[in-house]
């Protein structure tokens, strides 16, 4: 008995160092990524203005792509015609961070692979956590904040692998991994928790996992929103060349993003796509709540404020399919929702006290 | 709602390009219709006006945005439903903001005037929203997909080619083809027409209805629920009746005369702790070893609860909810007879390690010449003796390893006899007085348990003499006006018991509200037409287009499909020459050539079609 706690002891401090460890590369791959940015400024801008002011004159050609092969015809994949949707801007994405030079890119991908690195650790710390207190590791907000970091980046790798573009997310994203995890192994830690017979419920660990994977996505969906508002500002601009013109340094970054469209059409995907999960992290909870102090829904602090998050989603979602509330109303909504998220989490649990502050800060 | 054509209120992008389609491009969705002019005269105009206001998708979300912020004040000000307790020391703290609470009902938020206003609001808009909703959705059933719009280059999607085949083969096989894939396809003219992704307004339909079966359900369950506490030592029991709560509530329509019947009693407890390692304290296992009986004539049957495992018998459930210890004691009063034996719940001071107090009020004690002489036992308990904090004791672990109960001890009057109810958990000392030791300290003591002392002890070798026992268990009153003796220890255990009908109801309407979200967000509405008629020159050309609402991606990619899967009977002319020159006068409408097949098929490397489109 006295072996297994000294080696959950060495798996703890393990665990510790690994996040530290990964902290240290976290940081690399920022120092990475700010370099890209740094070189990428060097690229052409201004493709956007052009897309903007000048007219397409030349008729589109509407093609089939035919490919001979012994001699017949074969149709590969036809060529469809996409068409902007009226009244949209019809901008093409920016080139990226690297801003298409090769040093940027160069730079995106260490910062990239100094994520992949970083990833490991920070993941071999989560399940070494996990196995010295010999559970989930989703018992206190350290394990809460770390796991939630590490499936943020598990997110975005997995994106990066099937070759979506969402390497302008690299930098944010480092960045808030950086913080979140600096605020765990500081003002968060905890050594190693106790756990209260109600929280031995296999419908909280669905709960807890749901709401972190929930937490991770609507994150991405909030960086793209805040970025959709200064990316569309930026081409509202662009688009009226007798009004104020942007700066120069707000030209360099902003026309290297996707286009206020792009980003629009992904926050609202990636908010579309977790609501549901997050209506189920709801249900699971309230199934958990029933079985544990028998009543589903008890208006309790954290009860009301996922509750309210999910609300304020519907309302984004609602905002969405409203004529006059598309684009900046709806995307100021999904900021609103997302804050609500946020303050679940390090509000409700550190200055509201309720049935769920048992679960340790 | 009719099925007319008029497209204002299309909440979709698509809606625009619609706009010059006709109908072609209508309702793509159900949503209901924006109006937002202002009234015809009369009264039954405005009230017309308002029922439109109320139903609109803006007041639907304006009052979801209200429902969201009203939610707020309840989760910061303290609730009458969740603790009363911190309601009146708000109220003492604040006295006039409390009292501006009270009057905009903060205390009770979400039972509140206002509150209910929200959502009753809220839940009419939705009614009067998923009614004609439902009809028009019948209608679209009922009716075909839209014909083919005159100009098909103008839809979002759209391909064509030139093929040897007749246009009336390729139509047919056009109307086979979409069909085999579950498309609703007819032919109108020289176009197939085809729609598909009905089920996309079912789910949201069925989402939308969900949320009122679990607003009913919980009306339901609040009306007739009823709740209560009861702690229970071993060995005593429990039977459903409203005296036998410690405390109880219930809904406005819950009848505590038709309370079902049923009780049971609690034989023992367990309780397990980790005992080394990082994790010691944590408890393993809570566990209430039960014998319960339904009805009148109760034939028993035995359970052992747990924290999440409740008890479900007559339509109510009883959930273990906390433990604690119970010294049994012994009281003497001056005359040397037992005035007070059994177990006293202590409450835990400290919810991991079980430091606990409690109080022994002996009301019927008199001395040793016959005088009334009220006794009162303050207590400390502490499961495992861990030393002493500042002059009180404390314990290092939550099973009773080494158990100890700190006493003094209290005379007069217990006030008890006032009628008022009095908190047993704690003396009312106003007219009581302290037994000091002859130096003028308080007069106080620590008891072993008597049916432990001699192992307890056991350590130091020495076996103990009854007298010894009987030394360390036990704490006399000065002048000989009584003793308490600390016999044993009980463990306690409270219990919730609820009955709060709807629940089922409420999870079928979770279910079928997360199905239905699911399939409104997932599926794809979408029309698909084929066009096939013969160019000057003879030959057959097709042209293809794809009209969705405007967040997807994949429509182009599934219109690329349906044409590849119709090539093979229309196969490409072998000189597909210069296309028809249909866009000429199109001009820059379709600019964005990209083939979303083939991200990478882009001229400049560093620009990424595919954009943010992930
Ligand atoms: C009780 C509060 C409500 C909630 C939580 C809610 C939630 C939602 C959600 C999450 C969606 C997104 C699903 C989708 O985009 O397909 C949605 C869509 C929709 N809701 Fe609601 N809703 C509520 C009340 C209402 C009311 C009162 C109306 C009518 C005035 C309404 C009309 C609609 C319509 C028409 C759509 C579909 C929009 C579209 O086709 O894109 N909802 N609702």
């Amino acid at each position: 008995m006295n072996l297994a706690a000294a080696a959950n002891e060495t798996l703890a401090h393990n665990s510790n160092l690994l996040v530290y460890s990964a902290m240290a590369v976290y940081t690399l791959a920022f120092v990475a990524h700010m370099a890209e940015w740094v070189f990428g400024s060097r690229s052409r801008v201004g493709r956007t203005a052009a897309a903007l002011t000048t007219e397409a004159k030349a008729p589109t050609t509407v093609s089939v792509q035919v490919a001979q092969k012994g001699g017949t015809a074969v149709l590969e994949r036809p060529k469809v015609i996409t068409k902007a949707v009226a009244g949209a801007r019809d901008v093409p994405d920016g080139p990226g961070a690297h801003g298409g030079t090769e040093k940027g890119d160069l730079y995106g991908r260490i910062a990239i692979s100094l994520t992949v690195l970083a990833w490991a650790l920070h993941v071999g710390g989560v399940i070494t956590r996990a196995l010295s207190v010999q559970r989930a590791p989703w018992g206190n907000m350290y394990e809460f904040s770390t796991t939630f970091g590490a499936v943020a980046v598990t997110l975005y790798l997995a994106l990066l692998l099937f070759k979506k573009n969402v390497r302008w997310i690299g930098l944010p994203l480092v960045t808030t991994v950086l913080l979140d995890l600096g605020l765990a192994v500081s003002v968060l830690y905890t050594a190693s928790d106790q756990l209260v017979p109600a929280l031995h419920s296999y419908w909280l660990w669905i709960h807890v996992s749901c709401a972190i994977l929930s937490g991770a996505v609507l994150y991405m969906g909030a960086v793209a929103t805040l970025l959709f508002l200064f990316r569309d500002r930026h081409e509202a601009k662009l688009a009226d060349p007798q009004g104020k013109q942007p700066g120069a340094f707000a030209t360099s970054v902003l026309e290297r993003l996707p286009s206020a469209a792009s980003l629009d059409k992904f926050a609202y995907r990636v908010n579309a796509t977790v609501f549901p999960l997050w209506t189920f992290t709801i249900i699971a909870g309230a199934i958990w709540a029933e079985a544990a102090w028998g009543r589903y829904w008890g208006w309790d602090p954290k009860e009301v404020w996922s509750f309210i998050t999910w609300v304020a989603y519907a309302c984004y979602l609602h905002a969405r399919a409203t004529a006059g509330w598309k684009g900046r109303k709806a995307a100021w909504l999904g900021l609103i929702a997302f804050a609500c998220y946020l303050f679940n989490y390090y509000g409700v649990n550190i200055f509201v006290t309720g049935l769920h502050s048992y679960a340790g800060v | 709602m009719s099925t007319k054509t008029d497209t204002t209120g299309e909440p979709d992008a698509a809606a625009d390009p619609a706009s010059d389609l006709g109908a072609a491009g209508s309702q793509l969705s159900t949503a209901p219709q924006e109006d937002i002019g202002l009234p015809s005269l009369g009264p039954l105009g405005w009230a017309r006006w308002f029922w439109r206001q109320l139903t609109s998708m803006r007041v639907a979300l304006l009052l979801l945005f209200l429902l969201s912020i009203g939610a707020i004040p309840g989760s910061l000000i303290p609730q009458t439903s969740i603790d009363p307790v911190k309601v009146d020391q708000f109220k003492a703290q604040h006295t006039t903001l409390g009292e501006v609470y009270d009057k905009l009902g903060m205390f009770h938020v979400y039972s509140s005037v206002w509150f209910s206003a929200i959502y009753l609001l809220l839940f009419i808009s939705l009614i009067g929203c998923i009614v004609p909703r439902s009809w028009q959705f019948v209608g679209q059933l009922r009716g075909r997909p839209p014909a083919a719009p005159r100009r098909l280059t103008r839809l979002p999607a759209y391909t064509t080619w030139r093929t040897e085949a007749d246009p009336e083969e390729v139509l047919e096989a056009a109307g086979r083809m979409l069909k085999k894939r579950r498309f609703r396809a007819h032919r109108s003219g020289t176009a197939v027409a085809a729609e598909k992704g009905y089920l996309r307004e079912v789910g949201n339909l069925v989402f939308h209805v969900a949320l009122i079966v679990m607003l009913v359900a919980f009306a339901v369950g609040s009306l007739w629920k009823s709740e209560g506490g009861k702690l229970i030592t071993e060995g005593d029991g429990f039977s459903n009746s409203l005296t036998q709560y410690d405390d109880f509530k219930s809904g406005p329509f819950f009848d505590t005369d038709t309370m079902a019947p049923f009780g049971f009693t609690m034989n023992s407890f367990d309780a397990t702790y980790e005992r080394t390692g990082p994790q010691k304290g944590t408890p393993r296992t809570f566990r209430a070893n039960i014998s319960y009986f339904t009805g009148a004539d109760g034939t028993e049957h035995k359970r052992a609860l747990e924290v999440n495992t409740p008890l479900d018998v007559e339509g109510y459930k009883v959930y273990l909810l906390s433990h604690g210890y119970a010294p049994v004691v012994t009281v003497k009063d001056g005359r040397g007879q037992v005035v007070y034996h059994g177990a006293v719940p202590f409450l835990p001071q400290d919810p991991k390690n079980f430091t606990s107090s409690g109080v022994v009020k002996v009301p019927g004690a008199e001395t040793k010449d016959g005088k009334r002489n009220q006794l009162g036992f303050q207590a400390l308990f502490v499961p495992t003796f861990g030393g002493k904090n500042s002059g009180s004791m404390f314990s290092q672990f939550p099973a009773p390893d080494f158990p100890v109960l700190s006493v003094n001890a209290w005379h007069g009057d217990l006030g008890m006899d006032s009628g008022l109810p009095q908190n047993v958990y704690q003396l009312d000392t106003k007219r009581l007085k302290q037994y000091k030791d002859a130096g003028g300290d308080i007069f106080k003591k620590m008891l072993l348990p008597k049916d432990r002392a001699t192992q307890m002890m056991s350590h130091s070798g020495a076996t103990l003499s009854p007298q010894e026992i009987e030394a360390e268990s036990t704490m006399r009153l000065p002048n000989g006006e009584g003793s308490i003796t600390f016999d044993g220890i009980k463990t306690w255990a409270s219990f919730k018991i609820t009955h709060q009908p709807g629940n089922g109801l409420a999870l079928t309407g979770a279910v079928a509200a997360l199905v239905g979200l699911a399939a409104s967000l997932f599926i794809q509405r979408r029309r698909v037409w084929v066009r096939a008629e013969k160019g000057a020159d003879g030959v057959t050309v097709v042209e293809m287009a794809g009209l969705g609402r405007s967040e997807s991606a994949r429509l182009p990619e599934e219109l690329a499909g349906l044409a590849v899967a119709l090539v093979p009977d229309a196969p490409i002319a072998p000189d597909a020459g210069p296309q028809p020159d249909t866009e000429a006068t199109d001009g820059p409408a379709a600019r964005t050539d990209q083939d979303p097949t083939e991200p990478t098929d882009s001229a400049d490397p560093a620009d990424p079609s595919e954009g943010a489109r992930a």
